[in-house]
């Protein structure tokens, strides 16, 4: 049997996790065409390289159907409520960081705070016969958070991309997404709630504590994290 | 017999009792218009209920209690006065714990009555704790009412009063609020800030969205009005804590209550309910000198119930959830009858439980 190591399939965090992975003399790759998701490892032996999308990565950690994963601390606490018994967090990787936060307009001067968001969200309920809106596709997290400070009269809706544009498009009236420079916020004219972050996330090496492995696999494992230590 | 068999026909039995109390039998749909619900409790209940959808009825929730859809079947066409008993499943999602059963049997009784509200009250009540049998079980009891009433009489702005009220079921939020409008904690730097300014609304900001420029205008008035409002007054906010600590047996407690009534005169009217609730709960032969009161029972987790409120725990067992829970819901009436409403009041046991507890599961 061999150890299943699963790396997101594309952009920036296949690329920086390669170069983690390389810098730590583990050398990582993608093989055959550019369309082809099969990888290959060089530097450690009884290792195999499952590209996924970073968004299928919590679950197959879960399910057990690879041993080792990475993939955002965002992603992992939202998909999987129990992770702390599914998964042990083996490294955060340093890259990738940004924060999930909750965004209104520039021009709600009024509204700087959880609480503004809540009387805003009663007036708003008020004032035009529905819930205040915000768009994400962090659904429970953002509610577990707003439900946890008390804030009422607000509804999610589903927003799986370009986020940002919900409020232009009076499809929402507030946002919460992951940022990390808050630049795509400030060009849609939104703002960052002052209340902090509802997580920090970054990209992080995760083991599955359900996932099989034989005598050999554990040998495998423990030789792969000596060299990432 | 299989455990939902025996389920099943310990609900038949709890059933049977409801009924010789008087109240007819009621179906309810399993599938529930998710509006509704999400209308009364919102985005809370996504945390709580299966939620699925198709192209032609749209959302819709699997039932996450029968309060909700028997209130709505009285509503709209119920003769009054009205007893209701009904069983059947339950449904509530679960993401923080395995070990808690994502359905689960409900047989409950409900009242809708004008007549002599702490009657009902009792009767339900009574009727509940005889249904639960021999069963040594602590019975928790609670009133909304009074803390409402509390709210109501704060000598403040009415929106600052509105403010509370909309947190009463939110203990955390509601805590915040009093400190705030009691000058104990400061006012956010970016408040102050804001109304510093002589025209906050000459911005360059771009307006977007659907919450407009006059709406905004309309908080930060709000928020003026609000800047010079005095603070609610120290001996105010005591009296508010010392109803929130009111834990006591229930002579006890109401005599503490009728204490914080001399410098609270407006929560005296629902002192008086639950004195009459007290006299009509010991004609049903309850022993009342024994049953606890909190005042701050049933503010999380049930939040329709606006007067009495009550929980029946099994003491050695603190693993389990209470086996049956019950109140008053005048507002969720008020809520669902488009215009009309009715005093209620029901209860709800969970026979599984009841099971359980009697080692027959």
């Amino acid at each position: 049997m061999t150890i299943k190591l699963g790396v997101p399939s594309k952009g920036r965090l296949m690329d920086k996790t390669f170069d983690w992975f390389g810098a730590r003399g583990v050398s990582l790759a993608r093989t055959g065409s550019d369309r082809e998701y099969a990888g290959a490892v060089e530097g450690v032996d009884g290792v195999e390289l499952v590209l996924l999308s970073a968004g299928e990565i919590p679950r197959e950690l879960a399910a057990g159907r690879i041993h080792l994963g990475v993939t955002g601390t965002d992603l992992i606490r939202e998909k999987l409520p129990l992770w702390e018994q599914q998964l042990e967090e083996i490294k955060p990787l340093g890259f990738g960081k940004a924060d999930l936060i909750l965004a209104v307009p520039n021009c709600w001067i009024d509204v700087d705070t959880l609480d503004d968001l809540d009387a805003a969200a009663s007036a708003f309920r008020d004032t035009h016969g529905f819930r205040l809106r915000v768009a994400t596709k962090y659904h429970r997290l953002v509610r577990e958070y707003l439900q946890e400070n008390g804030v009422a009269d607000y509804q999610l809706v589903d927003s799986q991309g370009a986020t940002e544009g919900v409020v232009k498009n009076e499809t929402a009236e507030a946002v919460a997404d992951i940022t990390s420079t808050g630049e795509t916020l400030r060009a849609n004219h939104l703002k960052i709630l002052g209340d902090g972050p509802i997580l920090k996330s970054q990209a992080t090496l995760w083991r599955s504590r359900v996932a099989a492995s034989e005598n050999s696999d554990r040998e495998t494992l423990k030789a792969l994290l000596a060299k990432l230590d | 017999m299989p455990q939902k068999a025996r389920i099943r026909a310990r609900a038949a039995l709890l059933r049977a009792v409801f009924e010789k109390a008087g109240a007819s039998p009621v179906e309810t749909s399993l599938l529930q218009p998710a509006e509704v619900l999400l209308d009364l409790y919102g985005e809370d209940i996504r945390a709580r209920a299966y939620v699925t959808s198709d192209a032609l009825f749209g959302e819709q929730m699997l039932r996450p209690d029968f309060t909700v859809p028997v209130v709505q079947m009285h509503m709209d066409h119920g003769a009054e006065p009205a007893r209701y008993t009904y069983s059947g499943e339950v449904f509530r999602r679960q993401e923080q714990d395995l070990s808690k059963p994502n359905e689960y049997t409900q047989v409950g009784y409900e009242v809708f009555d004008r007549e002599n509200p702490s009657a009902a009250d009792a009767e339900v009540f009574a009727l509940i704790q005889k249904a639960l049998g021999t069963q040594e079980l602590r019975a928790a009891t609670g009133d909304i009412g009074i803390l409402k009433a509390a709210v109501a009489g704060l000598e403040t702005t009415d929106a600052r009063k509105a403010a509370l009220m909309r947190h009463i079921w939110r203990p955390r939020r509601f805590r915040a609020l009093l400190d705030r409008f009691s000058g104990r904690s400061p006012v956010p730097t970016t408040r102050s800030a804001l109304l510093a300014l002589d025209a906050p609304e000459d911005h360059d900001f771009v307006q977007i969205g659907l919450r407009s420029r006059a709406e905004v205008s309309a908080r930060i008035a709000v928020l003026r009005e609000d800047a010079k409002t005095p603070p609610i007054a120290g001996s105010q906010v005591e009296l508010i804590e010392a109803i929130l600590n009111v834990r006591q047996k229930l002579p006890f407690a109401l005599e503490h209550l009728r204490d914080i009534a001399v410098d609270m005169p407006a929560i005296t009217e629902a002192v008086f309910c639950l004195k009459d609730r007290i006299e009509a709960l010991e004609t049903r032969g309850v022993d009342v000198a024994s049953l606890e009161f909190e005042a701050s029972y049933g503010r999380t987790s049930m939040e329709y119930y606006d007067g009495f409120v009550f929980g029946f725990y099994a003491d050695g067992r603190p693993d389990l959830p209470p086996i049956a829970t019950g109140g008053r819901y005048d507002a969720l009436t008020r809520v669902l009858g488009q215009g009309r409403e009715i005093p209620a009041v029901g209860g709800v046991i969970r026979p599984g439980l009841l099971l359980e507890l009697e080692g027959a599961l």
